[in-house]
């Protein structure tokens, strides 16, 4: 089969995905209600803490609090994103190996990666993920940037990046569950690194910054894209960026292959 | 060409083994043992497009593993293995679209919702456009006979309806090739005559080939002119239903309903006594003496009638497997 068709399928097929996770949330209007508040609350909570940077007017890492807010925003919508996709999915695929709920994954002619990845969509990020981008926006314009199309770009580029790097690495965690069936928290490992995104990489003691821009990916995560808004990004660091995100997305398809391999399925 | 081949198909599985108590724990959590245990071993065996066929053996044997491999869930250790053409373990776009593999004890329906959305992404991921699904489904359920259940939520279905629905989404992509492993576990007996009638029909309009696992004992001998039999991961029979009856009960069993109550001693000589209750008596006789003792029977005592059959095929199957071990005839 053409790889268009396959594209067109896989897209009609997320569609399906995503209209049926909906339809399922929307079976409880309970629970509906209480995940509404939940979300507000949550927001509210949010909003309080950023009140609490306006009414500072320091430096932090060398960052204007102006500044800053676009990394807190972007650390927001990344947050909202996982909310959306990465918890609910990459959550599921560790029960899915216990209970062997992967076999129907596996029968079907669709990229089993692509399935795990986005089979369920949450709503309850996405509010999180459009307070994000509006820090974002505040953020640039209050800072006094006067961001160029191409920073914009680079920018968004970026946060693309970033996104994919937590995705893989996620999706990595959640992919050693073939192996160790029960695994060990991916969700709050990952959510404690990205929470280390919140602020800018150079507010951290030095060592911690080192840590955060080698070993651990938390600077491309949030600040460098921050950075390529703000145009205030090395040439070195966006390529880094994007070569880490490309690498990552290659590693864990192969980790994924490997894991298949290992697969030994559920009893029964 | 036969559309399923297995040859020389094995797999072995490696296991920790843990005594019990604290202490056990302790050395298990220090010091793994590990032990590797053949689930399946050298498995030889075809199935001609359009076949039904049996496969049986007791739990454990290796069924569902077999299955998994010929479906591509599991790499096989040794050996090879294809399907429709297919090596499965690749899992090829074009092979997944040609099989399916329905599990009595897994599901695939979206638990809150009714069995025609889990369709609808069904009919998206295998690539129908909604004229062909809505065609399909509604020639499913007619065979079915599914109506309105289709629309009510799955977790308020009942067991029975629930599989069916389940058939329904394994299926929608007309697969060639079924793999069913204990497709009527926990139905009821209409529920399961309707799967077998339906197995029946599906395999006749579609010339599907199906190979089926089951506890039931009638879903084999209604749908599957042919068996496998495995024990111990290996192969012990391939071969009609009957001809395993012969090899494993040379003997036929046969009951006499007597005008009055006999002594156990008054049975002996003709055959083994299976049990004696009142005027009804069974004695199981070896096939070859069967019309002689049959006569010697009717001549020397007072019966009323008399039926000779084959004991049924799970006495002798699961007695076979109580003893543990099967002797090669």
């Amino acid at each position: 089969m053409e790889p268009a068709s396959t594209i067109r399928r896989h897209a009609r097929s997320i569609a399906r995905f995503w209209s049926s996770s909906l339809a399922a949330e929307m079976e409880y209007q309970f629970n509906l209600l209480i995940e509404v508040a939940a979300t507000l609350i949550t927001l509210a909570g949010s909003l309080f803490t950023l009140s609490l940077f306006f009414g500072r007017g320091q430096q932090l890492g060398g960052w204007s609090w102006n500044a800053a807010l676009v990394v807190l925003g972007i650390y927001t919508l990344l947050n909202g994103f996982s909310s959306t996709l990465l918890r609910p999915n990459l959550g599921n695929l560790v029960k899915q190996v216990q209970s062997g709920g992967l076999d129907f994954v596996l029968l079907k002619p669709m990229d089993s990666q692509v399935w795990l990845s986005l089979r369920t969509l949450s709503p309850w990020g996405l509010p999180e993920m459009v307070l994000g981008l509006a820090l974002v926006v505040v953020g640039t314009i209050r800072s006094g940037a006067k961001p160029e199309t191409t920073a914009l770009l680079t920018g968004g580029l970026m946060v693309l990046a970033g996104i994919t790097i937590l995705y893989s690495l996620w999706f990595v965690l959640a992919a050693t569950s073939i192996w160790f069936v029960k695994i060990w928290n991916a969700t709050e490992v990952l959510r404690s690194l990205l929470a280390a995104g919140q602020f800018p990489v150079s507010a951290y003691p030095p060592a911690l910054r080192v840590v955060f821009s080698t070993i651990l990916p938390v600077a491309f995560l949030t600040t460098v894209p921050a950075e390529a808004i703000l145009g205030l990004a090395s040439g070195g660091s966006l390529l880094a960026g994007l070569v880490l995100a490309g690498l990552s997305v290659v590693g864990s398809r192969a980790l994924w292959r490997l894991a298949l391999r290992h697969y030994t399925s559920a009893s029964s | 060409m036969p559309i399923v081949s297995a040859r020389g198909l094995s797999r072995s599985f490696r296991v920790s083994e843990k005594d019990p108590g604290l202490a056990g724990t302790v050395r298990h959590f220090l010091k793994r043992r590990v032990r590797t245990v053949v689930a399946v071993r050298d498995l030889e065996f075809t199935i001609e497009p359009g076949e039904m066929v049996g496969f049986l053996g007791p739990n454990g044997a290796g069924k569902t593993t077999t299955l998994k491999m010929l479906s591509g869930l599991l790499h096989p250790s040794g050996g090879r293995v294809e399907v429709a053409g297919h090596v499965p373990a690749r899992r090829e776009a074009a092979f997944l679209r040609r099989i399916t593999l329905v599990m009595g004890q897994k599901q695939q329906l979206i638990w809150d919702l009714p069995p025609l959305d889990s369709l609808r992404v069904n009919a998206a991921v295998y690539g129908l456009d909604d004229r062909e699904a809505a065609r399909r489904i509604s020639e499913l359920a007619e065979m079915l006979e599914l109506g309105e259940e289709l629309h009510r939520p799955v977790r308020k279905l009942s067991l029975g309806q629930r599989m069916k629905a389940e058939l329904m989404a394994a299926l929608l992509h007309r697969p060639q090739v079924l793999f069913l492993d204990e497709p009527t576990l926990g139905l009821d007996v209409n529920a399961q005559a309707a799967m077998r009638r339906f197995l029946a029909d599906y395999n006749r309009r579609h010339g599907a080939t199906v190979l089926l696992t089951s506890h039931y004992m009638a879903d084999i001998t209604a749908l599957c002119p042919r068996v496998l039999l495995i024990h111990a991961g290996s192969l012990f029979h391939d071969g009609s239903l009957e001809q395993l009856t012969q090899r494993l009960a040379p003997r036929r069993e046969v009951r006499l309903e007597l005008a009055d109550t006999l002594p156990d001693s008054a049975f002996s000589g003709y055959g083994e006594l299976e049990s004696c209750s009142g005027r009804d008596v069974r004695l199981l006789v070896d096939r070859d003496r069967l019309t002689t003792v049959v006569g010697r029977l009717l001549a020397d005592l007072p019966v009323l009638d008399l039926e000779v059959r084959d004991p049924p095929i799970e006495d002798i199957i699961g007695r076979l497997f109580r003893q543990g071990s099967i002797e090669q005839p």
